[in-house]
């Protein structure tokens, strides 16, 4: 399949899992309705304009952002590493954002739980995102650090487990102190979710992810060199450490924004870039970074419409459901370890 | 006349406060292959290291042309000067051509767009190294030989007066490391580059260098053409210590260089007498001009002491010890 071919059929089946993810939920809304909601912002049955306008839309947005941007970094993430098992929540990245939030939840002095970042205003959400990005960074730099004593892929895996347990003890001994209500809060937290992220904050989000997304972009030629390794890539003129430094920063505000108004979603940073390098069958950044990031909205939106469990009234955490579909893609990974070492030293 | 590309000036190469090597003054001309050859730890990939400007010199100044190293800006750089490396590279999914195209990375644009002169040098890069063949090819599918010279592709795509290769003929069979040795020799040639590789392979590096760079242990550091070298004894002191000898006449390393045997006197001036004398040092025969005992190499066979005729050299060997009751180890 060429790869226009490839790229079209991708973005239609995007557009596909967007409108069916707004037609399912505890109600089912049909398909052409959802339509003339989006175009017209009229319908008969006010519930639904409701639904759609206030819950669905901003939620299937927010998707969107959140496979966009976990994918990019995962896939940012592997090759700097030159490791297919890298990605955000693996490497404990996730955890550090949590710490991030945690530390403005403590500085603030209103000892309020990590999910009431959601009640804080605007300015509020900007000081989020910029503690979350920061506390990605920490956890990625002192991951990349280790990184470069441990040559076995796994072994970095189990060090990047390790430094998120860490960063999570770090927080539970916060939450110890804490409330119980607190505590409740902080759990559903953990478990992630899509939905509530309305208006400014997702405008903020939205700003945010792009940010990180256009980053990312500028520094497709950077990965494709580093690809090599970094020695090559400097004898190709790449100045290795400003590069490393634009990608740690793009991979932390993404990872970070994303966490914060999101809660650790994982399996997505790590599975999706490695789905893409076997469907397309290229390490060419140009094509990886769109195509991971289609690849990852599709999966969210998807993984969304399954948490919502149509027809019923109960909603799954869509950490679960990321997880349930993820685990195993990364299980098959490590089990098909010849496929590794051929996709990076 | 060749103009030089690269030289240094009291250049000394280490890591931190361990000093490798001292005060090297050395030149890179245009058209010329140069190998720089050395016993293992003496410091080669070093050297390699320091010139590309990947480790920083711990004093004196490296200029190409006129300009001095440090002061190049990267990319500028990598327009003036490549390398093939030992790292092994591993990613998986990039095609042979899509590797050669990334010699063009300090040309194009931020995207890493590639202009129809990219395309042309890409593919005179291939068609030179005869990787054109397999262009569709991902890495885990080629040989070792393919493999490198993908990767010689690759410096060579990138355009530079200079090319810098770390043991590109290691893992590399005999005639493939023929091949590759004949190719850069070529190419510096017909390109007017300057190539400098480091290699282990002395036979080789003697017959297709212009120029050769020799590093010993603790420092010592020697330059000039490879006869130079062989008949001032700048090669013998360099390899020294390992017990085995350098054999001036015939520009080989002698495994045997203390022979304890039966002397002979070794006559004829068939073809065979080359191989005859390798199997006869061999086996710890000490081969003199006079000698009681003779062995006379015709273009039929072999005559022991005027008396007996064999037509191998297993049968050579056989009689010989049986002859003189002679066995090596014994």
């Amino acid at each position: 399949m060429t790869r226009p071919l490839l790229f079209s059929l991708l973005i239609l089946l995007s557009l596909a899992c967007f409108v069916m993810n707004l037609t399912l939920g505890s109600v089912s809304i049909p398909a052409g309705e959802v339509a003339r909601i989006l175009f017209t912002r009229k319908s008969e049955e006010t519930a639904w304009l409701f639904i759609i306008e206030n819950i669905r839309l901003p939620k299937a947005i927010t998707a969107v952002l959140v496979g966009w941007g976990l994918s990019v970094s995962g896939l940012q993430m592997q090759t700097l590493f030159r490791n297919p098992l890298a990605g955000p929540s693996e490497l404990g990245i996730t955890a550090g954002a949590g710490l991030g939030v945690a530390a403005v939840m403590l500085g603030s002095g209103s000892v309020t739980s990590l999910y009431a970042i959601r009640q804080l205003g605007v300015s509020g959400s900007w000081l989020i995102v910029f503690m979350a990005s920061m506390g990605s960074a920490l956890v990625l730099l002192m991951v990349l650090a280790i990184a470069g004593r441990v040559r076995d892929h796994v072994v970095l895996l189990i060090v990047g487990v390790m430094v998120g347990t860490i960063t999570l003890s770090i927080i539970s001994i916060w939450q110890y102190f804490s409330q119980p209500e607190q505590l409740q809060e902080y759990l559903l937290w953990t478990f992630g979710s899509l939905g509530g992220v309305v208006d400014n904050h997702l405008l903020v989000l939205a700003v945010v992810v792009i940010l990180g997304l256009l980053l990312t972009f500028a520094s497709s030629k950077a990965l494709n060199t580093l690809l090599l390794g970094e020695a090559y890539a400097r004898s190709m003129g790449l100045t290795v450490g400003q590069a490393r430094t634009i990608i740690l920063a793009s991979t932390s505000i993404l990872t970070g924004s994303i966490t914060a108004f999101c809660g650790p979603i994982g399996f997505v940073g790590i599975a999706v870039p490695h789905l893409t390098r076997s469907l397309l069958g290229t390490s060419n950044h140009r094509v990886l970074i769109p195509a991971s990031g289609l690849i990852g909205s599709i999966l969210m939106l998807v993984c969304d419409s399954i948490a919502q469990l149509p027809g019923t009234q109960s909603v799954l955490p869509i950490n679960v459901v990321t997880s349930l579909l993820g685990a195993p893609i990364v299980i098959w990974m490590i089990v098909s370890r010849h496929n590794l070492r051929a996709s990076f030293s | 006349m060749n103009s030089t590309l690269l030289h240094t000036r009291e250049l000394s190469i280490g890591y931190g406060s361990t000093r490798i090597a001292g005060s090297l003054s050395v030149q890179l001309k245009a058209g010329q292959l140069v190998c720089l050859l050395g016993p293992n730890g003496a410091g080669k990939s070093t050297l390699m290291r320091t010139l590309s400007g990947l480790q920083k010199p711990l004093s004196g100044e490296i200029y190409l042309g006129d300009q001095a190293l440090a002061q190049i800006p990267p990319r500028e750089l990598a327009q003036k000067l490549s390398l093939v490396l030992t790292d092994r590279v591993e990613a998986g999914h990039l095609t042979v051509g899509e590797l050669v195209a990334l010699g063009r990375t300090p040309y194009t644009n931020w995207l890493g767009s590639l202009t129809f002169d990219d395309h042309q040098k890409i593919n005179w890069a291939l068609k030179l190294t005869g990787t054109d063949a397999f262009i569709d090819r991902r890495l885990p599918q080629l040989s070792d030989g393919e493999r490198q010279k993908v990767m010689l592709a690759r410096a060579l795509a990138q355009d530079t007066d200079l090319i810098l290769l770390d043991e590109p003929t290691a893992h590399l069979d005999l005639p493939s490391r023929v091949e590759l040795m004949r190719l850069l020799h070529e190419l510096a040639r017909q390109t007017q580059k300057a190539i400098l590789l480091s290699t282990h392979e002395l036979d080789l590096a003697l017959q297709a260098a212009d120029v050769l760079w020799l590093m010993g242990s603790g420092g010592k550091f020697e330059h000039g053409v490879p006869e130079d070298l062989v008949l001032n004894g700048s090669f013998e002191r360099t390899f020294a210590a390992s017990g085995f000898a350098f054999d001036r006449s015939t520009g080989t390393f002698q495994l045997y260089p203390n022979p304890t045997g039966p002397a002979l006197r070794l006559g004829g001036d068939s073809p065979s007498l080359f191989w005859t004398r390798r199997a006869l040092s061999r086996e710890g025969y000490q081969l003199q001009e006079y000698a009681e005992h003779s062995v006379q190499v015709t273009d039929e066979g072999w005559l022991i002491d005027e008396q007996t005729f064999v037509t191998s050299i297993q049968t050579l060997l056989q009689e010989l010890s049986n002859r003189y009751s002679y066995r090596k180890h014994a």
